[in-house]
């Protein structure tokens, strides 16, 4: 009987042991990260082109380079924590991770559990073209053929923007749309920026260009609630990587085009 | 277990169901008289051998029926306009349904030519009438008879085969079945009420066409 009793406390005492020691880790991040010398970065590896594996088996990709570069500000040596997209809060949550840069969309659920930094990567649904079609807005497609994607998030909020004189053509997939683009079947499609960027980076045969955007959700750094000198660290890199242009060589990098002025 | 069917999202869209339906009733009525008629100088030709174009038909029959019918719709709308030739989503779907049923009636009406008795042409011959007067008069409207049934069902599948059409945006019936169940999410009631439609348009198609079989060739044969 004692030596249950024993045994209780303690686990017990353990138990809360590791909670305070773990809630010393998340408390103050930035220092700990200093001392050790290396930030721990939860980064994708299935997202291209934000994260992917090369050819030499490392990861490569947009968000890599963004943790990179900030790794460099900070002079931190950077830890790539491969995750997936559910993963990734947890992994910083359970302090397995200090930042988490992997495509995250910020929204009201999220950031009760997490802070955000501000937008690193401009990601979003908009309308594409050619250059030669000079349109900035949704009034402007009255006459023009559209194509998207059936049933997509393009397809509903575009569907009520649209002018009654443009025609939206429905496709079926992806691969349909594309094709149609290339192939001259439609004028204008609406998809996201990360698609435009892959077939602008595959193929030559008509370029798409952001015309206007439909839905914007840019990708901000996840880090830990309470970690304010952290994130203060974060967002004064990120001004300062938008303001020397080296922000802007990633999205031409990865994205085929230059970073939004507004994000 | 119980599902709880909600028919009145999908008679929302009854304008587009309608619409849908004259789109693939069209289609299939430019495609069949225009297939038809292919299909006769086809068969004429790879039955009693007409140089050049019994080869011709020949490669052509060999070519549509051993491929797909999507790939041969895909080849028109997306492979044509990189070669130069615009054509729209609706060219694109006639053009592919004809060609298809041209391939296949080229066989079934063969079939009934090929059938004709020996005697029949010979007493035709004798009778001293020319090859199109022969063709016209004796050959095509027993052979066109003979293989009607046959005729029915393969309009009847190019007509159901144009639910394909929808995936090159041709906003024909499937297409109007998929955008509703993308905007109210129902996507059992839709179908259910598309099935019934299709049906219905086969058993209305098949009548039709065995009507018309009796009134333009039955009297003609006799």
């Amino acid at each position: 009987m004692k030596k249950r009793q024993f045994l209780h406390a303690l686990i017990g005492a353990s138990l809360i042991g590791s909670a305070v020691l773990s809630a010393n880790v998340q408390a103050d991040a930035l220092a700990n990260a200093e001392k050790s010398g290396t930030l721990r970065i939860a980064v994708p590896q299935d997202f291209p082109p934000f994260g992917t594996v090369g050819p030499d088996m490392k990861p490569r990709g947009y968000d890599i380079d963004v943790a990179n570069l900030i790794g460099r500000e900070l002079k931190l040596k950077v830890e790539l924590i491969p995750v997936t997209s559910t993963n990734r809060i947890p992994y910083l949550t359970t302090g397995k991770a200090d930042l988490v840069i992997s495509t995250l969309g910020k929204n009201a659920e999220r950031e009760k559990v997490i802070d955000f930094s501000s937008a690193y990567a401009p990601f979003y649904n908009g309308i594409f073209g050619p250059p030669d079609i000079a349109i900035k807005s949704a009034a402007e497609t009255a006459g023009k053929t559209v194509g998207v994607t059936r049933g997509a998030v393009e397809d509903l909020e575009f569907s009520k923007i649209a002018p009654a004189t443009a025609t939206i053509k429905r496709f079926e997939d992806n691969n349909a749309t594309i094709s149609a683009y290339l192939s001259g079947q439609v004028q204008l499609i609406a998809t996201g920026n990360v698609v435009a960027a892959a077939v602008n980076e595959r193929t030559k045969i008509r370029r798409l260009d952001t015309k206007f955007l439909i839905k914007n959700s840019p990708n901000y750094v996840g880090v830990n609630k309470g970690e304010g000198a952290l994130l203060a660290k974060v967002n004064e890199v990120i001004a300062k990587l938008k303001k020397s242009g080296d922000l802007n060589q990633v999205s031409q990098r990865w994205l085929q085009a230059p970073l939004p002025a507004d994000l | 277990m119980a599902y709880a069917f909600d028919f009145s999202s999908v008679l929302e869209y009854r304008e587009a169901l309608l619409a849908g339906t004259v789109k693939t009733l069209g289609l299939t009525a430019v495609g069949a008289v225009c297939g038809l008629a292919i299909g006769i100088f086809g068969a004429v030709s790879r039955a009693w051998r007409l140089a050049p174009f019994d080869r011709i038909f020949t490669a052509y029959v060999e070519l549509i029926r051993n491929t797909p019918f999507l790939v041969q719709l895909f080849f028109i709308f997306f492979g044509l306009p990189s070669l130069g030739v615009q054509i729209n989503e609706w060219q694109a779907a006639i053009l592919a349904m004809v060609v298809n049923l041209g391939a296949y009636s080229t066989e079934i009406i063969r079939a009934g030519i090929e059938a004709t008795p020996r005697g029949q042409i010979e007493a035709a011959q004798s009778l001293a009438m020319s090859r199109a007067q022969l063709f016209r008069h004796v050959v095509l409207p027993p052979a066109l008879l003979k293989v009607w049934p046959s005729l029915c069902s393969q309009v009847v599948i190019v007509m159901l085969g144009s639910s394909v059409c929808s995936q090159i945006a041709a906003e024909e019936l499937t297409f109007a079945a998929n955008f509703i169940q993308s905007r109210n999410f129902r996507a059992f009631e839709t179908y259910f009420i598309v099935t019934g439609i299709y049906f219905l348009l086969a058993i209305a198609v098949r009548q039709a066409m065995i009507q018309a079989g009796q009134r333009l060739i039955a009297r003609r044969a006799r």
